[in-house]
C-alpha cells in the first residue's frame, strides 16, 4: 500500500462533463479532482463510460457540456496533440502501437515532441539533427532498461506477445515525460506474473518520476492495492468516490457490481 | 469586371436565354450520368459484399464490350455472342474469387485495392492480346437496339433513341436487381454479408459463393454498361479512363449506398456537362476530364462520408 | 562465411544508428556507387545507358518519392504522373526564363514547384483517408494533364504543343539537348538520384520518418503522442512531390529530350505505384528493385522470343507487358506483400548464418 496522499495540490479537475453520441448519453455530470502525484483509479462495470472519460481528458472526444482544468489551464475543446503538448500521455485498452516499427522506434516516436531540429538538418542527418537523435536515444535507452525490454529493442512490435506489447506501449507513453499518465486497462489479458511486473512498473513510475497516474482496471485486487483514491462509474454517472476502504464498503458500488441496481 | 461577369452572370443568362439548349445539355449529361451510375452501382455491390474497392469495374465494362464485339467480328452471331460473353463474365468472377480474393482474405483493404489495379492491368493486356488494340464498333443493330433520333421543338431538342433505350434498360436493370436483393435467398444472404462478414459466416452463408455472385452481377452490369457506352462511341480501352469517373461519383454518393451511386452519377454527369458547356470555354475547354474530380474533392471538405454514407465514429 | 557481423561491437549510439550497421553492407554500397560512377560509363554501351540505366534511375527516383508517401506515411496516391509533369513543365519554364542558369540547379528547383502543388493536393488528406484520398489524387493527375495540354504558356505556344529541351552545358560539357552524350546525361541522373536517395534515407530514420510511420500504422495513437496529423501528412506530400517533380524534369530533360504531356498520363502513375508494390512498401532499396523490375520486363519480353527465334511485334509486347505486370502485382500482393526488398533481406539473413541453417 502506498502511503497516504501528502500532495493536496490539484493537477486535473473535471467539472460537470456531459458527453453523448447522437442521443446516447455516455457521460453525465461527471465531477472529480485528481491530485498531483497520486495514483487515481476509474472503475465500473463494462460500458460504464470509463474509456470515454479518458478520451475526454486527452481531447479525443469533445464533451457537449462541462470543462476540464489541467495544471490550472481551462479548456473546452482541444485536439489530442495539444493535450500531448500539455503533458498528458496515454495507453490503450487494445494496444495501439505502431505495428510496423521496432520497439526502439516506437518508444523514440514518443520523443517526437522533444525533438525540434528542422528538415534540412534531418535530410543531412548531421549537426543538430544527429545530436538531438543521440540525446533522445539515451533517454529511450534509460526507459528500455527501466522496463526491462532490452532484448526486444530491434523487434517489430507486431511480432511481440501481448504482454510485452503492453509494456512497450507504456514505454512510449513514458518517453513523453508526461505529468499525467492515463492507463486504460494496463493489465487486461495478462497472467499473474505479468500483472505483478506491471504493478511494479506503475508504482516505480509514480515514485521515481513523480508522475500522476489515472488508471482503469477491472482486477479489483490490483486496483485496491495500487490506487490511493478512485471514482466508480455506472451507466455514465459517478456513483462513488473515495479511498479503497470507502469504496469497498459503499452499498451503491456493491449493487452496481452485483447488478441489483438495474434489475428492473 | 469583365471576367467576373463571364463567370458569374453570363452563363446563367445563356441558360435562361435558350432553355431548349439548356435542356439538351441536361439530357446529354443525364445520359452520361446513367452510365456513371451503372458503373458505380457495380462497384458499390462489390464493396458492400466484400469490402473490396474494385478499381477494375471500369475495365470490366470495356472488357465485356470488347468480348462481345470481338466474338461478333470473328463470325459469331450476336445471339450466340451475348450468352458467351455472359459466360466469360462468370468465368472472370469465378477466377477473381478463386485466384485473387480467396488468397487475400483478411489483408488490409489497401492491399486488396492494389490487387484490383493489378487485375485491371491484366484484363487490359488480356483483352488486347486476344482482340487487338484498335477501336471497334458496337454491334448495335444486331442487338436490336434503336439507333434513330427523336426531335422536339422544331428539331431544337434532339434525343438519340439509343440514349432513351439506355435509360430504360438501366432503370429496368436496377429494378430487377432491387427485387433480386430483396426477394431471393441469395439476395438476402448477400445483404447479410454486406452487414457483417463474420456474422453471416456463422449462420452458414458461404462467403466464396457470395463473392462469385456479386462479381458476376457486377460483370453483367458491366456488360450492359459496355453495350450502351459502345453504342455512343467506339469500344476501346480508352473508355476505361472515362469509366474512372465512377470514382468521384462514389465519393459523392458514399461507397456503400446504392441510391447514392445512382444520384451521384446523375449529379456528376449533368454537372460536368453544364460546367463544360457554359464555363469550359473560359479556360480553354475540355475541362470534363477533371471537373468531376474537383467537384468530388470540394464536396469531400463538407461531407467526407458522402451524400448517403454514414458518419463514422472513431473509437480507441 | 564472409558476411558476418560478429566482432563488430558498437560503443556509441552514433555508431549504432549508422545507415548500415554491418560493415560489409557499408562497403558493398560504396562499391556499387563507385562502380556506377566510374566503371559503368566506360564499359556500358549507348543502348544499355539509354534504354535501361537512365530510365531505371529516373523511375527509381519517382518510386522513391511515392514510397515515402505511400510506404512510409501510408497515404495512397494515384497522381504521381501529374506531379512529374509539374516538375518537367516548370523546369521548361525556368529554363526559358533563366537561360543562363545551371540546368542542374533548375532541375532541382523545379522539384519545389511540384512540392508546392503537392502540398495543395495533400490538404484533403486531413479529412479523408485510404480510397477516398486515392480518388482525390486522381484529380491532380487529370487536372495537370489538362493544364499542360491546354494552356499554351506552359509549352511556349509551340505549334507542336510539345516541349523541346535546349542544349545546356555544365563545365563546358553538354548535359541536356540533342548533342549531350548518353554518358554525360547518365552521370547527371546518377548524381541527383544518389544524393536524393541518401537524403530520403536520412529523413526516414529520423523524427520525420518515425512520425510518418506512426501516422501510417495508427493515426489516432500518433495524434495522442503529439504528432500533428495534417502537418506530418503535408510534409509527406511535399517531399514526395518534390521527388516526383525532379524525376519528371529528369525524364524529359535527360531521357526523352522532347515530350508532350501524354508521357505523364495515368499509366505512368500506375507503373510507379507498381514499382513501389513490387519493390516493397516502406523500403528505400525497394524503390530501386521495383524500378529495375518494371523497366526490365518489357525488354525481356521483347528480347526473349528474339533469342528463341520467335518473331514478336511491338503491340504484342505491350499487351503481354500489361498482362504480366498485372499478374505479378497480384502474385506479389498474395505471396510477398513486402516485395523484393523483403526477399532480399531474407536472403541476407540466410547469408549471415551460412552455412548453418540458423
Amino acid at each position: 500500500m502506498p502511503a497516504q496522499n501528502n500532495y493536496p495540490e490539484i493537477i486535473l479537475s473535471v467539472d460537470q462533463i456531459n458527453l453523448s453520441f447522437g442521443g446516447v448519453k455516455a457521460l453525465e455530470d461527471i465531477n472529480f479532482d485528481i491530485r498531483k502525484k497520486e495514483i487515481f483509479a476509474i472503475i465500473g462495470p463494462n460500458g460504464a463510460g470509463k474509456t470515454s472519460m479518458l478520451n475526454v481528458i486527452n481531447g479525443f472526444y469533445h464533451p457537449q457540456h462541462g470543462e476540464i482544468r489541467f495544471k490550472g489551464l481551462h479548456r473546452k475543446q482541444m485536439r489530442p496533440h495539444e493535450a500531448a503538448v500539455q503533458g498528458i500521455a496515454r495507453t490503450f485498452q487494445n494496444v495501439a502501437l505502431f505495428k510496423g516499427m521496432t520497439t526502439l522506434n516506437n518508444i523514440m516516436s514518443g520523443r517526437n515532441l522533444k525533438m525540434k531540429s528542422n528538415i534540412f538538418w534531418q535530410a543531412l542527418y548531421y549537426g543538430p539533427a544527429r545530436k538531438e537523435e543521440m540525446e533522445n536515444r539515451e533517454v529511450v535507452e534509460y526507459i528500455i532498461d527501466f522496463l526491462e525490454i532490452q532484448s526486444i529493442r530491434r523487434t517489430p512490435v507486431g511480432k511481440l506477445p501481448y504482454g510485452l506489447q503492453k509494456r512497450v506501449e507504456l514505454g512510449r507513453a513514458l518517453a513523453m515525460e508526461p505529468d499525467l499518465l492515463l492507463l486504460d486497462e494496463p493489465m487486461a489479458g495478462m497472467n499473474i506474473e505479468e500483472k505483478q511486473d506491471m504493478c511494479r512498473f506503475i508504482l516505480d513510475i509514480n515514485e521515481q518520476f513523480g508522475t500522476t497516474i489515472v488508471l482503469i482496471e477491472h482486477d479489483m485486487s490490483v486496483v485496491m492495492d495500487l490506487s490511493e483514491r478512485m471514482i466508480v462509474l455506472d451507466y455514465g454517472r459517478k456513483i462513488a468516490e473515495g479511498n479503497p476502504d470507502e469504496i469497498r464498503s459503499n452499498q451503491k458500488v456493491i449493487d452496481a457490481y452485483l447488478g441489483v441496481a438495474h434489475s428492473n | 469586371m469583365e471576367i467576373l461577369t463571364q463567370i458569374f452572370i453570363q452563363p446563367f443568362f445563356d441558360m435562361i436565354g435558350d432553355p431548349i439548349l439548356f435542356l439538351q445539355v441536361i439530357w446529354e449529361g443525364f445520359v452520361t450520368g446513367i452510365l456513371y451510375s451503372l458503373i458505380a452501382f457495380g462497384f458499390v455491390l462489390i464493396f458492400k459484399a466484400s469490402g473490396v474497392f474494385n478499381f477494375a469495374q471500369g475495365i470490366m465494362v470495356v472488357f465485356a464490350a470488347l468480348t462481345l464485339v470481338g466474338l461478333h467480328e470473328n463470325g459469331v452471331p450476336a445471339y450466340v455472342a451475348l450468352p458467351i460473353t455472359i459466360f466469360v463474365m462468370y468465368a472472370l468472377a469465378f477466377s477473381v474469387e478463386k485466384f485473387v480474393l480467396r488468397s487475400l482474405v483478411n489483408q488490409p483493404d489497401i492491399i486488396l485495392f492494389m490487387a484490383t489495379i493489378g487485375i485491371t492491368y491484366f484484363l487490359i493486356g488480356l483483352g488486347e492480346s486476344i482482340f487487338g488494340g484498335e477501336p471497334k464498333v458496337m454491334i448495335t443493330e444486331e442487338l436490336l437496339l434503336p439507333y434513330g433520333s427523336i426531335t422536339f421543338f422544331d428539331d431544337m431538342l434532339i434525343l438519340q433513341e439509343i440514349d432513351i433505350a439506355a435509360s430504360i434498360i438501366a432503370a429496368i436493370s436496377l429494378i430487377i436487381l432491387g427485387l433480386f436483393m430483396g426477394k431471393t435467398r441469395i439476395g438476402i444472404a448477400l445483404r447479410a454479408v454486406a452487414d457483417d462478414h463474420q456474422a453471416a459466416l456463422s449462420v452458414g452463408v458461404s462467403l466464396n459463393t457470395i463473392w462469385v455472385v456479386v462479381w458476376f452481377i457486377s460483370g453483367i452490369i458491366a456488360l450492359i454498361t459496355g453495350i450502351m457506352w459502345g453504342a455512343k462511341s467506339d469500344v476501346s480501352f480508352a473508355l476505361s479512363i472515362i469509366a474512372l469517373k465512377a470514382l468521384p461519383v462514389l465519393i459523392l454518393g458514399g461507397f456503400t449506398s446504392i441510391p447514392g451511386a445512382i444520384v451521384g452519377g446523375l449529379i456528376i454527369g449533368v454537372g460536368e456537362k453544364i460546367g463544360e458547356f457554359y464555363w469550359g470555354h473560359l479556360v480553354g475547354g475540355s475541362i470534363e476530364g477533371w471537373l468531376a474530380y474537383m467537384i468530388a474533392l470540394v464536396f469531400l471538405f463538407f461531407r467526407p462520408q458522402g451524400l448517403f454514407g454514414e458518419k463514422i465514429i472513431e473509437r480507441v | 562465411m564472409f558476411y558476418r557481423e560478429a566482432g563488430q561491437f558498437k560503443t556509441t549510439y552514433i555508431a549504432d544508428q549508422e545507415l548500415f550497421p554491418v560493415k560489409q553492407d557499408r562497403w558493398g554500397l560504396l562499391i556499387i556507387i563507385g562502380f556506377s560512377f566510374v566503371v559503368i560509363p566506360v564499359v556500358a554501351n549507348d543502348y544499355w545507358l539509354q534504354a535501361i540505366l537512365i530510365p531505371f534511375l529516373i523511375f527509381s527516383l519517382a518510386a522513391l518519392g511515392l514510397n515515402l508517401l505511400t510506404g512510409y506515411a501510408g497515404q495512397l496516391s494515384l497522381g504521381t504522373g501529374g506531379f512529374m509533369a509539374v516538375g518537367a513543365y516548370s523546369c521548361y519554364k525556368l529554363i526559358t526564363i533563366f537561360p543562363n542558369t545551371n540546368v542542374i540547379v533548375l532541375i532541382l528547383l523545379s522539384g519545389f514547384v511540384a512540392a508546392g502543388f503537392g502540398l495543395i493536393f495533400g490538404i484533403p488528406s486531413l479529412r479523408i483517408k485510404g480510397f477516398y484520398l486515392a480518388v482525390a489524387t486522381l484529380a491532380a493527375q487529370f487536372f495537370f494533364e489538362w493544364l499542360f495540354a491546354r494552356v499554351g504558356w506552359f509549352y511556349n505556344y509551340n505549334d507542336s504543343g510539345a516541349i523541346e529541351v535546349p542544349v545546356r552545358k555544365v563545365f563546358d560539357i553538354a548535359v541536356t539537348g540533342p548533342i549531350a552524350t548518353t554518358e554525360a546525361r547518365y552521370i547527371v541522373v546518377l548524381s541527383i538520384v544518389t544524393t536524393l536517395a541518401l537524403i530520403a534515407t536520412n529523413i526516414v530514420r529520423g523524427r520525420i520518418g518515425r512520425a510518418w510511420m506512426a501516422i501510417r500504422d495508427m493515426d489516432i495513437a500518433a495524434e495522442l503522442i503529439g504528432i500533428r496529423p495534417l502537418y506530418t501528412k503535408l510534409i509527406a506530400f511535399g517531399i514526395s512531390s518534390y521527388y516526383a517533380g525532379v524525376a519528371g524534369a529528369l525524364y524529359v530533360f535527360t531521357y526523352l529530350g522532347a515530350a508532350e504531356v501524354e508521357v505523364f498520363d495515368i499509366n505512368i502513375s500506375f507503373e510507379i505505384l507498381f514499382m513501389v508494390i513490387i519493390g516493397g512498401l516502406g523500403s528505400i532499396s525497394g524503390a530501386f528493385f521495383g524500378s529495375a523490375f518494371i523497366v526490365l520486363i518489357p525488354i525481356l519480353i521483347t528480347n526473349l522470343p528474339l533469342i528463341l527465334g520467335i518473331p514478336i511485334n511491338a503491340a504484342t509486347v505491350e499487351h503481354f507487358n500489361f498482362m504480366i505486370v498485372g499478374a505479378l502485382i497480384v502474385l506479389f500482393l498474395i505471396f510477398e506483400p513486402h516485395g523484393l526488398a523483403k526477399i532480399w533481406s531474407i536472403m541476407r539473413e540466410k547469408l549471415r548464418v551460412w552455412p548453418f541453417p540458423y
